[in-house]
């Protein structure tokens, strides 16, 4: 097996909570990421899934260094990252690029689309890391819009002429003209209607075979991340708490936690929704800012016991390539 | 049938003026709403779920909005001719609404007691401290732990799942007759998302509600719902009981909705199955389907006339030209 293309190890993100006007003080901290280890091989999609705030986006631009990590090691292609210059970290980027969440936000409105796509290109040959003439840019332009089924005489309108699925092809052409080696995709179809959504899957998997792409995949929607994934991670309170292969994942969950999520989502067939066993969880997500002791997930734990709430689990493989944390997947007593 | 209808929208119309000309964005809709149904309105942003349920409950806000044609009967009476002061009297005791974002639609400058004691005070006559008992109750009864201490805290003080809880105790406080539910849980997370659901089942069928449910989610649907209305372009395509509609959908717009999302426990297959283009821009629509641009079945006669809502099997209607015996008379028109 080749190395992976991205590593990371142990990656933490804490947010300072500071009180005082004149002297700040830090009181605590949002443990927004909280350790987080994986790898991702080239050419395949790792989905992220999890609930708001249990800290799927800081950790992509914890690993993108748009937040420089507390803590932990992130290795693109075999090189640590956390430590590089700016100069160094724009190189690195070139490989990494980002889809946002909001296509209405993410896009410049006082720019025309062809400004927004070329943008990267203009900013990395202006430093002189791109070798590209202004008719290369104008063509490569043209050509990113046509593969994302827009027209190339669409280049010298505005973002607010778009509808919102259009605006999210602006924003993937935009993240593949550097040519990028992975993609971080946070949620880009969740402000999407379904019908539209499906495009957009569509058109992903499509660009993934045609340029060997990887992504790292966000979503809080079960099954578009089991659609897109050949991995999957499942994060809650900044923590990873399983990681399997789609299939597994999905038939033979082992976290309790992973148990529950995939009950809850709800399936568009009466007859599963009638016939199957919800489990419900109690209570809500507790907040990030306190330094917990022991498990977790031990307070919504239907199955936790006195050793859940003292010691922490380490993620541990229960099978090859199924990486699971939780003592009572370890040794079910 | 032996359950009872309460409430019949007959050909709901309601239109915005805007500077570029008019929003048809309701436009001849039908249901019907049995005692203790559950009734599902499904569809994409902008088909005119909301407007549809807010111009029921008269809170389209007019200017630029209007009610202008069809009539919605409740208990006997035409609810688009009631006035105003009367209106207010139905609204939040026999017919109620949650909204969707469970985090703007609490006043976070008055305790959720304040709140809670306007409904019962208005409506139903009680003095203050008995609507504060009552209040204590229905906290209690959507399982907010703690109410007699809870009751006194300000909105900011809960979290997502529980404020929609609050917002549940509140439009059921006077055990209304219809529950509207403009999408309850598409700002909750999954595991909250099923706390919720199943609390709203579990009381409606307490306390004899009866719900329109409006969401995007066809799985929300599946779970919850008897029947469904989909909604496109502002009329409702297909009504159907849930199973069936998930059986065997007979609009091409149901079908493509239905095949485009990935299924949960389903192998991928390579591609999913995508519905073309857009939905269309609402204003000054033409009178044909508005469907047929992105119909794979699109005859001549779909760009011609808006076809009619027809029967098909027992409580089923479709509102497409393929169903329509005399489809036949107008395929062999010629093509122009």
């Amino acid at each position: 097996m080749t190395a992976p293309l991205l590593e990371v190890n142990d990656l933490k993100l804490h947010f300072p909570i500071m009180e005082g006007v004149l002297f700040q003080k830090q009181v605590g901290s949002i443990r927004a990421v909280d350790g987080i280890s994986f790898h991702v091989n080239k050419g395949e999609t790792l989905g992220l899934v999890g609930e708001s705030g249990c800290g799927k986006s800081t950790a992509i631009r914890a690993i993108s260094m748009l937040y420089p990590p507390t803590a932990g090691q992130v290795l693109f292609e075999g090189n640590e990252i956390t430590h590089l210059s700016k100069m160094e970290l724009l190189k690195i980027r070139k490989g990494m690029q980002i889809i946002f969440q909001d296509p209405y936000a993410s896009l410049n409105p006082r720019m025309t689309v062809g400004n927004i796509i070329s943008e990267p290109m203009e900013i990395y040959s202006k430093l002189g890391m791109l070798k590209m003439s202004k008719q290369e840019i104008s063509s490569r332009v043209e050509m990113l819009l046509e593969r994302m089924g827009l027209s190339r005489f669409y280049k010298n309108r505005f973002p607010h002429e778009f509808s919102g699925g259009q605006r999210q092809r602006i924003g993937i052409a935009r993240s593949l003209a550097l040519q990028p080696k992975i993609i971080l995709a946070d949620e880009p179809v969740s402000a999407l209607d379904v019908s539209i959504q499906s495009q957009i899957l569509n058109l992903m998997k499509e660009l993934q075979g045609e340029f060997g792409l990887t992504y790292i995949f966000i979503s809080h929607d079960l099954s578009v991340i089991e659609y897109i994934s050949d991995r999957i991670a499942v994060m809650y309170l900044g923590k990873i708490v399983e990681i399997a292969d789609a299939d597994t994942l999905y038939r033979n969950p082992q976290h309790p936690y992973t148990k529950a999520l995939l009950s809850a989502a709800p399936v568009p067939d009466p007859q599963i929704e009638k016939n199957r066993q919800r489990i419900i969880l109690k209570g809500d997500v507790p907040s990030p800012d306190v330094e917990r002791k022991g498990c977790y997930f031990c307070d919504r734990c239907p199955i936790s016991s006195d050793r859940c709430f003292d010691n922490i689990p380490e993620i541990k493989a229960t099978d090859p390539e199924h990486y699971v944390a939780c003592f009572k997947c370890e040794d079910p007593s | 049938m032996k359950d009872e209808t309460i409430l019949r929208v007959k050909g709901l119309q309601t239109h915005f003026k805007t500077d570029d000309g008019i929003v048809q964005a309701v436009e001849d809709v039908s249901f019907e709403l049995a005692e203790k149904e559950t009734l599902g309105i499904v569809g994409e942003s902008g088909s005119g779920k909301s407007v549809t349920n807010l111009s029921l409950m008269k809170l389209i806000p007019s200017p630029p909005g209007k009610i202008v044609g069809g009539e919605v009967l409740f208990e006997g009476e035409d609810l688009v001719h009631v006035p105003e002061n009367q209106m207010r009297r139905i609204r939040g005791n026999k017919i109620s609404m949650i909204f969707q974002d469970p985090m703007t639609c609490l006043n976070p400058f008055l305790r959720i007691s304040t709140q809670m004691i306007e409904v019962f005070m208005l409506h139903q006559n009680m003095d203050k401290k008995r609507a504060h008992q009552e209040s204590i109750e229905m906290l209690k009864l959507v399982g907010i732990p703690k109410p007699e201490k809870r009751v006194d805290d300000y909105p900011h003080q809960f979290s997502g799942g529980m404020r929609q809880r609050v917002m549940i105790a509140m439009a059921l406080s006077c055990k209304p007759k219809i529950l509207i539910a403009d999408e309850p849980s598409t700002a909750l997370d999954v595991t909250i998302q099923a706390q919720i659901l199943e609390l709203m089942k579990e009381l409606s069928a307490k306390l004899n509600t009866a719900i329109i449910m409006i969401t995007h989610d066809l799985g929300v649907v599946a779970g919850i719902c008897d029947n469904v209305c989909v909604m496109y372009a502002g009329t409702i395509v297909e009504k159907a009981p849930t199973e069936e509609l998930y059986k065997t959908p007979k609009h091409p717009y149901t079908q493509g909705l239905l095949n485009s999302i990935p299924k949960l426990g389903k192998r991928r297959e390579d591609k999913l199955y995508s519905i073309e283009g857009q939905p269309p821009n609402l204003i000054n629509l033409p009178d044909c389907c508005s469907f047929y641009p992105r119909c794979e079945f699109a005859m001549e006669i779909c760009t011609k006339k808006m076809p009619e809502a027809i029967p098909v099997g027992e409580k089923r209607e479709v509102k497409c030209w393929l169903y329509h015996e005399k489809k036949e008379v107008f395929r062999d028109s010629p093509v122009a």
